[in-house]
């Protein structure tokens, strides 16, 4: 299919048009409630219902089972990380982790586990759901996990800790991958289940959403929850490529945001700008975020197209963890003094760019 | 519809350009880098007519592909796609291909149908930079007055590649340097012409097969056609700027075309270093994060990443050439990107295999000495962070010096 195609970096009309009302909330509903809910610690009041305009999570969601059923594109969602990413990170993961568990369950789960769980989410309102993946663990590896699954009557029982699990304090439905024989499996878990307790955790950064560490101990879980088609290497790329995604969104922030004030800021009479040593890091801010973005929509575009893509979507990830982390801390060291104060957003968007190398499992497009 | 993946055509030409590269660059590509200096490679004959059949039949349907949408694949983007393959046989030998000189790309930009039919199908060199003017072009300061139906030319020039080679030479040249760039004019200077001597060819770190000459034009005497474009020189501000500006415009292809080359030299030393790697069991498969892996399959990672992204890049910006949108800036990113990621690429593969990359039995090292120009003509890494730079926070030349 793709060679009949020309080489085309062409947005279709639909991406446009989502592409523009996609920016205006971000401006709007992200980035200007961005530094008071990273103070606060907390998800602002109405935040996530105010995000049920965007349709994130009834679009994919087959008619049939009480959504939108528009054809899942990758492409367009990696495009609708990046823009929301730009207003401000952790929101972003907010309002995208039950997008992401309806995308597993699209992926992972046959038609009964489909009917099963996706309209529940299928709502008016905001239903919290997300991917427990991550662990405790320096290098941790997506691959070999602690948590573990044992089968156990009619289902299995559930032991372990995920960590960094965002909305993992309300989260009505999760899918937690765990280690089944020592091979990663994946559960839709109830929140309400037996066994399972959850304690927010706060970090450098990614504090304006509620990330939590989710125990796990004797969780009794249903043979039907075990989704049939998992794929672990699958639902870590499409993270990547949406986590990737969120890098070069909160990365074009940066330099938006600094380009206006290194040609007003004066130093020796003129625009910080007009030397060199400002000017450069500016173009190299800018080439390496062209070089991320095409990476990401590369790796994007296949995964659409069906192509292989788990080695672009290692290399977008490997790209953009470094290159955005230097973005971020070029950004506050433009800014001088001012990005070291939180009156800025430049520190802010710094420490949640950290978070880029170190997340997996979240945002999967 | 954002698609990354080549089409069909494009494919087909890629292969064949692999072929060319692979089965004639790769064989000789030790040895003309030892003989350097001479006459064109006899090997590289047969390929003048072929890229000559090439230009014809790309004139004819310069359009590879096109979508619904309207998307085009021309000129630009098959240029970079075929450039990347042959450079990954070899820079030098490409360049030393009669018909490949710049000139030639200048001759069909903005020659007269006349000046194509009598100049087109020889070997045109381009000679701009001058022992005291370099990337500043502008500051050209060889001569040009107009003698009865002659030009008289006066001046040196350096760094011209295929100077000796080349049956014509683009000179640079000034009308009247008071004038500044506006009136800075093109001549095409045929070799044996009087007043026209080789100084010297130069010796190069790398692309040694390419020849580089010092010209020097004492009294040099063409006839008055053999001006490209209009002899007038602009008097008003906006038509200095149009007419200098449709000479930087050849860059805007250029640099992508330059930038394909860091992209074939690294990908080369990368493939080699991956072969040696695997023989001493290092296996680079994607398969654990980059902190779970070795420093060496962490290397090799950083350098595919890098690689890729200023291919993608240098395939959007011959891509928004092809599709007739402004690419001034994406140009030079993707000069700036891939001239320093194949400097380093190339310099670290050497690193990497140790004896083996640094020794002359094996091409990594030449790779490496060869990459070193890529970051330096066509403008250099500074100059195009420059112009980057000048796009970003729209200053102008005055502001950001």
């Amino acid at each position: 299919m793709s060679q009949a195609l020309p080489f085309d970096l062409s947005l279709t009309e639909e991406q446009r048009i989502t592409r523009e009302s996609m920016r205006r909330f971000a401006e709007q509903q992200l980035r200007s409630i961005a530094r008071q809910a990273d103070e606060a610690a907390a998800t602002p009041e109405g935040f996530l219902e105010r995000t049920m305009e965007l349709g994130l999570a009834l679009l994919p969601i087959p008619e049939a089972l009480g959504g939108a059923g528009i054809e899942r594109s990758p492409m367009s969602n990696a495009l609708n990380a990046e823009d929301l990413g730009g207003g401000d990170i952790s929101l972003a993961l907010a309002a995208l982790a039950p997008q992401a568990f309806i995308n597993a369950v699209l992926d992972f789960g046959d038609a009964a586990q489909q009917e099963a769980f996706l309209p529940r989410l299928a709502q008016e309102h905001f239903v919290p759901a997300t991917i427990a993946l991550m662990e405790g663990r320096a290098t941790f590896e997506p691959s070999e996990l602690n948590t573990t699954a044992r089968a156990d009557g009619d289902g299995y029982r559930l032991n372990g800790e995920k960590r960094l699990v965002i909305l993992g304090n309300s989260a009505e439905l999760m899918l937690v991958v765990a280690a089944l024989e020592g091979v990663p499996a994946a559960f839709v878990v109830e929140r309400d289940s037996p066994g399972v307790s959850s304690q927010a955790q706060e970090y450098m950064g990614l504090r304006a959403v509620d990330t939590a560490t989710v125990t796990f101990s004797d969780v009794q879980v249903p043979a039907a929850n075990r989704l049939v088609n998992f794929d672990l290497q699958r639902l870590v790329d499409l993270s990547r490529i949406g986590i990737a995604a969120l890098a070069v969104g909160c990365c074009q922030a940066v330099v938006d945001y600094c380009i206006p004030y290194v040609k007003e800021r004066k130093a020796f009479g003129e625009p910080i700008a007009w030397r060199q040593s400002v000017a450069f890091m500016m173009a190299d801010m800018a080439i390496e975020l062209e070089g991320m973005r095409l990476l990401v929509w590369r790796a994007a575009s296949r995964a659409e197209q069906g192509l292989p893509f788990h080695r672009e979507a290692y290399l977008a990830r490997v790209a953009c963890a470094e290159r955005a982390m230097q973005i971020g801390t070029n950004g506050v060291q433009l800014f001088g003094g001012a990005g070291f104060i939180r009156d800025y957003p430049l520190e802010m968007w710094y420490r949640n760019l950290r978070a880029i190398g170190v997340l997996e499992g979240a945002a999967m497009v | 519809m954002i698609n990354f993946e080549l089409p069909e055509k494009l494919l087909n030409l890629q292969t064949m350009s692999h072929q060319v590269a692979a089965g004639v660059f790769r064989p000789i590509s030790r040895k003309y880098d030892r003989i350097e200096h001479g006459p064109t490679p006899e090997e590289l004959k047969p390929l003048a007519q072929m890229r000559a059949a090439m230009r014809e039949g790309g004139d004819k349907s310069k359009v590879a592909a096109e979508a619904a949408s309207g998307s085009r694949n021309g000129a630009n983007l098959s240029g970079i796609v075929a450039g990347e393959e042959l450079c990954w046989g070899d820079v030098g030998l490409l360049l030393s291909i009669p018909g490949s000189g710049l000139g030639n790309a200048a001759i069909l930009a903005v020659g007269t149908p006349e000046q194509k039919e009598k100049f087109g199908k020889l070997y045109c060199a381009m000679a701009i930079t001058e022992p005291g003017a370099g990337s500043d072009s502008a500051a050209v300061s060889t001569t040009a007055v107009l003698d009865g139906d002659e030009w008289v030319l006066n001046g040196e020039k350096i760094y011209c590649t295929a100077g000796q080679r080349g049956d014509a030479i683009v000179v640079w040249a000034t009308l009247d340097k008071s004038k500044g760039k506006a009136a800075i004019k093109s001549f095409i200077v045929p070799q044996g012409a009087p007043g026209l001597s080789l100084v010297r060819v130069e010796e190069k770190m790398g692309l040694r097969i390419s020849d580089t000459a010092a010209l020097s034009l004492n009294n040099c005497r063409i006839p008055k056609e053999n001006i490209l474009g209009s002899p007038e020189v602009a008097d008003t501000e906006a038509a200095r700027k149009k007419a200098f500006g449709g000479v930087m415009q050849t860059f805007d292809s250029t640099r992508p075309a330059v930038a394909a080359m860091a992209l074939g030299l690294a990908r080369a030393a990368l493939e080699i270093t991956r072969e040696l790697l695997e023989k001493e069991g290092v296996k680079a498969d994607y398969s654990k994060t980059l902190y779970n892996s070795t420093a060496v399959e962490a290397e090799l990672y950083r350098m595919e990443a890098d690689l890729e992204a200023a291919r993608l890049m240098t395939y959007k910006a011959a891509w928004m050439a092809d599709n007739g949108q402004a690419n001034s800036k994406e140009a030079s990113m993707c000069k700036a990107k891939a001239g320093r990621m194949g400097n380093t690429v190339t310099l670290k593969c050497v690193e990497l295999c140790g004896e083996l990359g640094y020794s002359e039995n094996l091409l990594l090292e030449k790779f490496a000495r060869d990459s070193k120009i890529i970051d330096i003509f066509e403008g250099t890494q500074q100059i195009q962070q420059l112009i980057v730079a000048r796009h970003l926070l729209g200053l102008s030349s005055r502001e950001l010096k």
